[in-house]
């Protein structure tokens, strides 16, 4: 044990010795030309006695001092694992579905919009888990397809009063085009370049929302869009068609549960078929795919355009959800929580995925007095995700390694 | 024509901003192959420390005794602070994954950046930081274009840094170990070369250069903001491709063009797309011909 803490002592107190150094300036230094310590070192102490936390952890798990705690801890999920896997599958999903309908009726107001938007971002981040997960290609300018989805039927409903689900196929058809107008000219680069462009690109289109006043009226934002409304039979006189506005929350929510689930499927379905096998044969080594006969070019696109289509579906419901649209809501910040959201629940898994989005949209509702730190949190669990557990909480069955990390 | 001169010279004063941090772009690609996203943070850490530091000298006084020393002693100890915190973001972030998929680099680094950025915002509030402006106002007029003094000093300072840089890296030992990492590691480490510490030092290079550029930005639009990396660290990065990445002396040029095509571009054809121009070229150049105008011919696994 001693030497396991030895081993990892020295470079652990030189970085807090480090991390002092860089914290004391921006806390200690007053424009009033005082100096201050006891900030500075306050907050230092919080992050060093977590830090010391997390090093006992290591050290005792390292020498294996933790095998009393994690070898019944194992038993135990080996138990439970075995126990889940004699029922079926199909029991499991089920069982989520009848819990995901009877959610609202249990859940108050506040829970459901909080399960909306849990919903609005699992289709986000399947839509770019298509992209990165499956493709390997990382696109820094998502947001700006769901940006797409949800000023066409703003505008779609604004101007000519199209309905949601008419607009629908519409947000979705140009949500792919402009996957396919962004992809195009990205498609000859690889890696580090492809996500600069795509990050330029994303800016470019929310550049353009804000300032293309005649159409998107700016930084005001569209006002007053039609929330869904589907047709019923009223039979209180004889017999005639009726609209619903669905403005109740749980009616909103079943349309976002009804878009998660047809993407979860559709993403699966996509995963497990032919074209999902030439997307994963990309990512592990485009040369390699391209001598076996896969056509990367066409593929890539189609890769960019269906990532495109569920955000631009997402997108659709977003702006018929809030009734109001504004380019605030599309900025590059955005599109780093979807990617973290992929990123931390393991790229190209689905359960991981969902899992993510759950992680980073309920604990921060959990912890709302650490509000501030929340987007300081995403940032460092990306670091630190990529550091320890490149591929995620629940990693992907289907993942080869790639021929460059052999390299070197 | 009067009109043109003057944005030709503001154009010149941004385009050296964005050469200075182009520069540290360019620099640790070519070592390390990364797009360093946190590299716009660097810049926005620097202007901050600028202003903390000014600040504080403004508050006990120094700085009207001694202005001089105290601005060089700022801008020093900026730098110094900007490059420790390079480094150990370098060996935080980025050392671990030397060996891994560049995926995983990208996404380390992205998350680095907004960890930063919301670092500052943590420490230092959301609202701007005015930085002190009675020591940059006044400069002279040449018929009718007005020249600051701020402007040829930031144009004059990034001519010393530069020409300093590249002294460092074409006639040192350590440039000529810097280089030869670049341009194979394996093989520089069988010739006695910590790679890991040229690393570091490039990393702690480009971020001091970053700082400056800091500086200069919040002296030139008086005030800096947690959030000021984002744009202009595409923008230089777009300076770094246009100029061919990897290549020092062509991030310098990209850095005047890119300046330029803003200044310009907002001058004469939309104020309010002036960030699109820098995307654009961007987007061109490397479609056209990512190698840059400078670049050596990247082989494919790079690109």
């Amino acid at each position: 044990m001693i030497r396991e803490f030895k081993k990892v002592f020295k470079p652990f107190a030189l970085g807090l010795i480090w991390l002092l150094a860089l914290l004391w300036p921006l806390l200690g230094i007053h424009p009033d030309g005082t100096l201050s310590f006891a900030n500075a070192f306050q907050v230092w102490l919080y992050i060093a006695a977590f830090a010391c936390v997390c090093l006992v952890l290591y050290v005792l798990n390292q020498s294996g001092n933790l095998a009393f705690a994690s070898r019944p801890a194992a038993a135990l999920r080996d138990r439970v694992s075995s126990a889940a896997g004699r029922i079926p599958g199909k029991a499991w999903i089920g069982l989520l579905l009848g819990f995901a309908l009877l959610y609202p009726q249990v859940f108050g107001r506040y829970e459901q919009d909080v399960a909306i938007n849990v919903l609005i971002y699992i289709c986000l981040g399947l839509g770019l888990n298509i992209v990165i997960g499956l493709a390997g290609m990382l696109d820094l300018g998502y947001i700006a397809f769901y940006g797409v989805g949800a000023y066409s039927y703003a505008l779609l409903n604004t101007h000519l009063g199209i309905s949601f689900w008419m607009s629908l196929p519409f947000a979705a058809i140009l949500a792919a085009i402009a996957g396919c107008i962004i992809g195009y000219p990205t498609l000859r680069m690889r890696g580090d370049y492809l996500a600069i462009v795509t990050l330029g690109f994303g800016e470019i289109v929310r550049l353009i929302l804000n300032n293309w006043m005649t159409l998107t009226n700016g930084p005001n934002g569209v006002l007053g869009i039609e929330a869904p409304s589907f047709f019923a039979l009223n039979f209180s006189d004889g017999f005639s068609f009726e609209y619903i506005y669905l403005k109740k929350l749980h009616y909103l929510y079943y349309i976002a549960l009804f878009l998660a689930v047809f993407t979860i499927i559709a993403v699966r379905r996509l995963n497990f078929s032919r074209i999902g096998r030439a997307w994963e044969s990309i990512r592990e080594d485009e040369t390699a795919a391209e001598l076996m006969g896969v056509n990367t070019f066409l593929l890539k696109l189609l890769a960019y355009a269906m990532g495109a289509v569920f955000a631009g579906l997402a997108g659709a419901f977003f702006s018929a959800r809030m009734r109001f649209v504004s380019p605030e809501s599309f900025t590059f910040l955005e599109s780093a929580l979807v990617l973290a959201m992929v990123v931390l629940g393991g790229m190209a898994s689905i359960p991981g995925i969902i899992l993510g989005v759950m992680a980073l949209i309920v604990l921060p509702e959990v912890f709302r007095e650490f509000e501030l730190y929340r987007m300081l949190a995403v940032g460092g669990a990306m670091t630190v995700m990529m550091v320890f557990k490149p591929r995620g909480l629940i990693p992907a069955k289907r993942v080869g390694t790639r021929s460059e990390e052999k390299e070197g | 024509m009067e009109y043109f001169i003057q944005q030709l010279i503001n154009g010149i004063t941004l385009g050296g901003v964005y050469a200075l941090i182009a520069l540290g772009y360019t620099m640790v690609y070519g070592v390390i192959q990364l797009i360093n996203f946190a590299h716009g943070e660097f810049f926005a850490a620097g202007g901050y420390m600028g202003v903390i530091l000014l600040m504080y000298m403004t508050g006990a006084g120094y700085l009207e005794t001694h202005p001089f020393l105290c601005i060089a002693g700022a801008v020093a100890l900026t730098m110094a602070y900007t490059a420790f915190l390079a480094m150990g973001v370098e060996r935080v972030a980025y050392k671990p994954l030397r060996y891994a998929s560049r995926l995983s680099l990208l996404v380390s680094a992205l998350g680095m950046s907004i960890f930063l950025s919301n670092g500052l915002m943590l420490t230092q509030g959301v609202f701007d930081k005015p930085y002190p402006s009675e020591l940059t106002h006044g400069g002279f007029e040449v018929g009718n274009i007005l020249v600051s003094y701020l402007q040829v000093i930031i144009v004059a300072f990034t001519g010393l840094l530069l020409v300093g840089l590249n002294l460092l890296v074409y006639k040192t030992r350590v440039g000529m170990a810097m280089r030869a990492t670049a341009q194979d590691k394996i093989m520089s480490s069988l010739v006695s070369i910590s790679s890991n510490r040229i690393i570091a030092l490039t990393f702690a290079i480009g971020a001091g250069l970053a700082a400056c550029a800091g500086m200069m930005t919040g002296f030139y639009y008086g005030s800096v903001r947690y959030d000021m990396g984002f744009v202009p660290g595409i923008k230089a990065f777009a300076a770094a491709v246009l100029g061919g990445i990897g290549n020092i002396t062509g991030a310098m040029l990209g850095g005047a063009i890119i300046g330029m095509v803003e200044v310009f571009g907002a001058a004469y054809i939309s104020g309010q797309y002036k960030d699109v121009f820098a995307f654009i070229i961007m987007i061109a150049v490397l479609y056209f011909k990512p190698t840059g105008i400078m670049g050596e011919n990247v082989d494919d696994t790079r690109v």
